[in-house]
């Protein structure tokens, strides 16, 4: 009887942490975006800030976003498909593998505001490159690396071992074994990192308020400071400017995050059939 | 099981590179670009002044960054901006007149204040630099409520704090607890949110949130700063190296227009011109 | 053929290089200046001095230091049951149908951009506690509660995932012998889960331990060890934001010391982890 009734108080509170946890997460999108959705209109995403993000709208910020998140995985994604597969295909497992798979592991859980330190040292002022596209997304890249490199490596190495044998048994050489078998068959997890990297970058707010700056104007070149939709709102939350665009942008912000994400979802969900 | 997906890929890739070898293309840095950085007080301001002046100049582009007063002055010493703007009662000491051109563009006071439900309506120096000392902690000491003052400060980067610590505390020592905020927007944020809080901003910078106090009842606005009755005041300047503003006609030219027309435009605004 | 792949091979060596090689400098160049300027204030000067005055060289990061840790571990004591009792439940005692919903859902909110985590400290937590427990609001709980919003989801799928992956022959032995349901999770399920529930903990931990902008936006930056839970701090991250614009020479180097410092707590995480999944490994096949 006892045993019953434990069993029943704890299943109850079991469900009432679910119903915490669903609770929570549902204020919080409910929260912003409905009082977000009805400053959003066609004029208010294709028009640029004006008066510092007062009034107007925040097109320039979000292509802003887009060009920097694109350019950063556009720099990492080479160098860390490549690195992933040099150390699954080419290298044997030995110490300094290891280490080096350590210290990429390391990376991935620094801060990114020690990223952003070293983006404002190096390529801000050491390099004067200045607050740019170039310093953002530079910085970004190298934040987003380890994550591109250790996504990419888990990937390739789920390819089963026996796929490669029997490729080499065709007469393939290792390149074309790693083009038509393993990267093919890899994919859906390189890309489901990739996509994750894009929402991390887009996502990413310390690391670019002190590389690109906070302009507001829309770029016409890689060395023009832009601001993006993470630092746009964080300064409109801040500053107090406008909190009828803060609630707006904020709601544009979490759509395009959860749908970066959801786009990763529903890679890994297509490609397992 | 692949080959129309990596087709699809490939097409993309290959969009995507033409167009970011394109874009990166048109980047060699642009001569009509420079870099103003600095005072968080002056940069909507300053903003303000390069929409309009853009308008009428639209080829330049003049990218503005906040940050703080000594951080413009960093940026500008290290190179990477040319022009600092500075919102300061005196210059640091590496800013000499030989090697750095120095333009007083306006002045402005800086303003206590408080929230608007806060019954308090004029304190003394002595009471403001007692509160920011900790030596005075509850309204009450000053006429208000019973209620802990919060007190907002600014953290040193800052022009405005920098000149408030000056003027108000002189040598004393701002009390540790303090809630330290890194630009003028947040600080009369903060005030606006929180009833029993103080803080200090920018004259041009009050609006309707929060409300300023007078001090040794002289009340914070344009008159009072020009007379000198309201002493809580710093200039605005622009800093920049010397090479930069002979070898830059567009420094120079946007310079010439700050000092001229642009003063109306930051009188319109709240600011105390030069002129 | 055997030129060309073995051109190939150095070509990718080449890049994984290079790209290590950057990696590994980011790395020497902040533990450099980190340990440069610990060395020369001192180490214990340096983590145990309660005086944080960059501008007349004083460095003590302890006030720094204990906030990072208090809002840490308030953040993890805070999520980590109600983030544990959510994945038991959804694994043990959902219809599994709404848990195939549910999850995703949990998941697709780990990816929120931590700045909408600030706002909402500002607007509405920081209200409620000024309300309840006086003060500003920009205090050390209200970080932690933000902080512990935002691990939740990680907690939720990644200890969800560990529970997933228990064998589902012990579940079946266990109830063969007579065991209740909570029994079997208990002695059972948890046990045998517990190096994935530990991972998801240790996760979390690093991600609250690193976050800056969220915990900028509520925790009032004083720079004083805080004395209640609703007095204002400032964490190491938040510290190297606020200051990170203006510093330079020795200050500089000292926001790299607080870097390392960081760097240091959160590799001993790192640590743990792979002795933990090491010790896992042993058991582990790839087909």
């Amino acid at each position: 009887m006892l045993q019953k009734l434990t069993e029943k108080i704890i299943k109850t509170l079991f469900l009432l942490s679910t119903l915490c946890v669903i609770s929570i997460s549902f204020f919080l999108l409910f929260y912003v975006i409905s009082n977000g959705i009805r400053f959003i209109s066609l004029k208010f995403i294709f028009t640029n800030p004006q008066n510092m993000g007062l009034s107007g709208g925040i097109f320039s910020i979000l292509v802003g976003t887009m060009v920097i998140s694109i350019l950063s995985v556009f720099i990492s994604v080479p160098l860390g498909i490549s690195t992933a597969l040099f150390l699954v295909e080419y290298s044997k497992e030995t110490t300094l593998t290891r280490i080096i798979r350590f210290g990429i592991e390391s990376l991935a859980a620094i801060p990114s505001i020690i990223y952003g330190l070293f983006g404002f040292i190096f390529f801000v002022i050491y390099l004067r490159l200045g607050w740019s596209i170039l310093s953002g997304s530079l910085t970004l890249s190298l934040m987003i690396l380890p994550l591109i490199i250790r996504t990419s490596e888990e990937a390739i190495k789920a390819v089963p071992y026996r796929w490669r044998i029997v490729s080499y048994s065709l007469g393939a050489n290792k390149i074309q074994t790693i083009w038509k078998v393993v990267l093919p068959s890899a994919a859906p997890g390189i890309l489901t990192g990739i996509v994750l990297s894009l929402g991390r970058c887009v996502a990413e707010s310390a690391a670019v308020i002190f590389t690109a700056g906070v302009a507001t104007k829309m770029p016409t070149s890689a060395f023009d400071s832009i601001r993006t939709m993470a630092v746009h709102f964080y300064i409109l939350v801040r500053e107090g400017i406008s909190t009828n665009n803060a609630f707006a942008t904020g709601c544009v912000l979490l759509t395009l995050t959860l749908l970066i994400n959801a786009i990763s979802y529903l890679i890994v969900y297509r490609f397992r059939k | 099981m692949k080959p129309p997906a990596k087709n699809k890929t490939k097409i993309l890739l290959l969009f995507l590179t033409t167009s970011a070898t394109i874009f990166l293309l048109n980047c060699g840095k642009p001569k009509k670009l420079f870099t103003i950085i600095g005072s968080t007080a002056f940069q909507p301001f300053c903003e303000k002044l390069a929409d309009i002046y853009t308008k009428s100049h639209p080829d330049v582009r003049i990218n503005i960054q906040g940050g703080g007063s000594i951080v413009g002055i960093q940026a500008m010493l290290s190179n990477a901006a040319e022009i600092a703007m500075v919102d300061l009662v005196t210059l640091p000491k590496e800013v000499t007149t030989e090697e750095f051109k120095i333009f007083h563009i306006a002045s402005d006071g800086i303003a206590v204040i408080v929230h608007p439900s806060n019954p308090i309506e004029n304190l003394t120096l002595e009471e403001v630099k007692k509160i920011y000392t900790g030596e005075i902690t509850n309204w009450k000491e000053v006429g208000g409520a019973n209620k802990e003052i919060v007190v907002v400060s600014r953290e040193k980067g800052s022009g405005t704090g920098k000149s408030f610590e000056d003027i108000v505390l002189q040598c004393a020592n701002l009390r540790k607890d303090c809630i330290f905020q890194d630009s003028n927007g947040t600080v009369r944020e903060t005030v606006k949110n929180t009833p029993q809080a103080i803080g200090y901003i920018f004259m041009g910078l009050l609006n309707n949130d929060v409300k300023p106090v007078r001090i040794n009842n002289i009340f914070p606005n344009v008159e009072n700063v020009k007379s000198g009755k309201y002493f809580i005041q710093n200039k605005v300047y622009f800093v920049l190296r010397k090479n930069n503003y002979e070898n830059n006609p567009l420094i120079r030219e946007f310079i010439e227009y700050v000092l001229n027309d642009g003063q109306k435009v930051l009188e319109s605004e709240g600011l105390v011109p030069v002129k | 053929m055997n030129f060309k792949e073995s051109w190939i091979k150095s070509f990718l060596g080449g890049i994984s290089f290079s790209s290590l090689i950057i990696l590994s400098l980011i790395t020497f160049f902040i533990l450099k200046e980190g340990i440069q300027i610990i060395f020369k204030v001192g180490v214990a000067k340096f983590i145990f001095s309660a005086e944080w005055a960059p501008l007349e060289n004083k460095f003590g990061i302890l006030p720094m230091l204990i906030s990072t840790c208090i809002v840490t571990l308030l953040a993890v004591l805070l999520s980590l049951p109600i983030g544990l009792g959510t994945a038991i439940f959804l694994n043990e005692f959902a219809n599994p149908k709404i848990s195939t919903v549910i999850k995703p859902i949990i998941e697709l909110l780990a990816a929120i951009p931590s700045v909408i985590y600030g706002f909402i400290g500002i607007q509405i937590i920081s209200n409620l506690i000024r309300k309840y427990f006086g003060g500003s609001g920009l205090c050390v709980l209200n970080a932690a509660i933000v902080l512990s919003i935002m691990i939740l989801p990680m907690l939720v799928s990644i200890s969800s995932d560990a529970l997933r992956n228990v064998p589902y022959q012990y579940k079946e032995a266990s109830y063969a012998m007579g065991a209740t349901k909570w029994q079997t999770i208990y002695h059972i399920t948890l046990p045998a889960a517990r190096s994935g529930i530990l991972t998801a903990l240790i996760l979390a931990t690093g991600r609250a331990l690193g976050e800056t902008m969220a915990v900028l936006m509520v925790i009032g930056n004083s720079t004083q060890i805080p004395k209640t839970l609703i007095s204002p701090a400032r964490t190491l991250t938040s510290g190297i934001a606020l200051e990170l614009g203006y510093a330079i020479g020795d200050h500089r180097r000292a926001l790299f010391g607080c870097g390392v410092v960081l760097f240091a707590l959160i590799m001993c995480l790192t640590l743990t982890l792979n002795l933990i999944l090491r010790r896992k490994e042993k058991t582990k096949y790839l087909f």
